[in-house]
């Protein structure tokens, strides 16, 4: 027996480079399992081998999409895998879209098979999981022993050619591929045991899930921005320093609202970032690269805006809840609109 | 957030560095801006050059919300 070749995509991260501070750096392959690669190995049973490891850094491969998207895809080329994997990023946003882009691409591209795993709040999922077969993760690495298992075994179904199954079964994100199967219960009984779950007020799952297309139409267009006045909103985690209310650096619990009343210009002396998901340092040294209270303020002075707001509105987006920033920018905005603000300008990393 | 604050009446403006992401989220008028630990700002650049590019993203970012769009726009140039 043969065995299957496979070439496996990670991050900086999990190929054990660095944290955020080795965001940066360009793609690189090694050969072999590295990290997540070795637990998929084991769940692989030797009818697959991980041949090569590509590594690269989340930040490089989001700033440079084509460029990464070409060197990666040459590193996939050389080793003519028969199936390409791609993480899990959990809910790592940057680590997500890499992960998505770089199989569709090997997938559309090259032809090879592939398969990824993320969870359903990442970005990359909403971009990918109608192109990718994208398995369902939690939103931590903590989930690494639940995702390999689930991703190994897809993986051999694809590599031999075997039917893959509905979502349900085979624990991928919906794609959008109906997938016929029997169920154990007809629809009638089922539908029963949903209602009475549904009336005692117990959690069901729906078989027919309504797509959502949450969109918001733009607000119109300002008239005259020389009498409007603009709030900053930022999810980069800009903070006075010392962090005064203790804002997470990742899956945020709250927002801060801070005064920035006769400031003209944010310095290392009194601001930084809370923010664990991106490289801090350029943040700390001067904040004003995240949100430009600068040239806002100076804006404000000449007469080019109506008025800088006096506050400003920050959290950590990193691997937050969508529930969570949805509750936090609900209330941000009832603040905006006490405060007659007319714009706002919302900065993300 | 982008979505929530528009729901409520006020017009956003989203700088950001991964605009497919941004529009995914569903933010209407997105301006690009430089690289992920700092949108608006370029530390290879003099201090000078730096706030010079960063007014340059403000002013993008101010035309962006004096533009009337229909759908979601980049406002790439």
């Amino acid at each position: 027996m043969s065995t299957y070749r496979i070439v496996h995509y990670i991050n900086q991260f999990f190929g054990q480079i660095g944290g955020e501070e080795q965001a940066h750096i360009p793609a690189e392959k090694r050969p072999g399992p590295v990290g997540p690669g070795l637990a998929f190995k084991q769940h692989f049973g030797g009818e697959a081998e991980i041949v090569a490891t590509i590594i690269c850094g989340d930040s490089w491969f989001n700033e440079n999409l084509d460029l990464a998207k070409k060197t990666v895809l040459e590193m996939v080329r050389e080793e003519a895998p028969d199936l390409f994997i791609a993480g899990p990023a959990f809910n790592a946003g940057r680590y997500g879209v890499a992960c998505g882009t770089i199989s569709d691409a090997v997938k559309t591209e090259l032809g090879i098979p592939s398969l990824t795993g993320m969870y359903e709040e990442n970005p990359g999922a909403d971009m990918f999981r109608t192109k990718v077969l994208t398995v369902a993760t939690s939103n931590s690495a903590a989930g690494m022993r639940k995702a390999v298992p689930a991703m190994a075994k897809l993986a051999l179904k694809l590599l031999k050619g075997e039917r893959v199954g509905a979502s349900a079964e085979d624990g991928y994100l919906p794609d959008g591929v109906r997938r016929n199967f029997f169920e154990k219960k007809r629809g009638s009984a089922r539908a029963i045991d949903m209602l009475l779950k549904k009336l005692s007020d117990k959690p069901f799952e729906t078989e027919y899930p309504m797509p959502s297309f949450d969109r918001v139409p733009p607000m119109p267009a300002i008239k005259d921005i020389t009498r409007a006045t603009i709030a900053i909103v930022t999810s980069g985690g800009i903070v006075p320093k010392g962090n005064p209310d203790h804002i997470e650096s990742s899956s945020a619990s709250k927002y801060g609202s801070y005064n920035i009343e006769g400031v003209n210009d944010l310095t290392s002396e009194s601001y930084e970032t809370a923010h664990g998901g991106y490289d801090p340092v350029y943040a700390n040294k001067d904040a004003d690269r995240v949100i430009p209270v600068d040239v806002l303020r100076q804006y404000e002075k000449e007469g080019k805006i109506g008025k800088l707001h006096n506050w400003f509105y920050t959290t950590v987006g990193n691997g937050t809840a969508v529930a969570s920033a949805k509750k936090y920018a609900d209330e941000i905005a009832e603040k905006l609109i006490s405060h007659e603000v007319d714009a706002v300008i919302l900065t993300s990393t | 957030m982008v979505k929530e604050i528009e729901r409520a009446g006020i017009p956003v403006v989203h700088i950001c560095t991964v605009t497919p992401i941004s529009l995914t989220v569903g933010a209407n008028r997105i301006v690009p801006a430089v690289a992920i630990p700092h949108p608006l700002g370029n530390p290879e650049l003099s201090p000078g050059d730096e706030y010079e590019l960063r007014r340059k993203l403000v002013d993008k970012a101010l035309r962006a919300l004096m533009t009337e769009v229909d759908d979601q726009t980049v406002f790439d140039s």
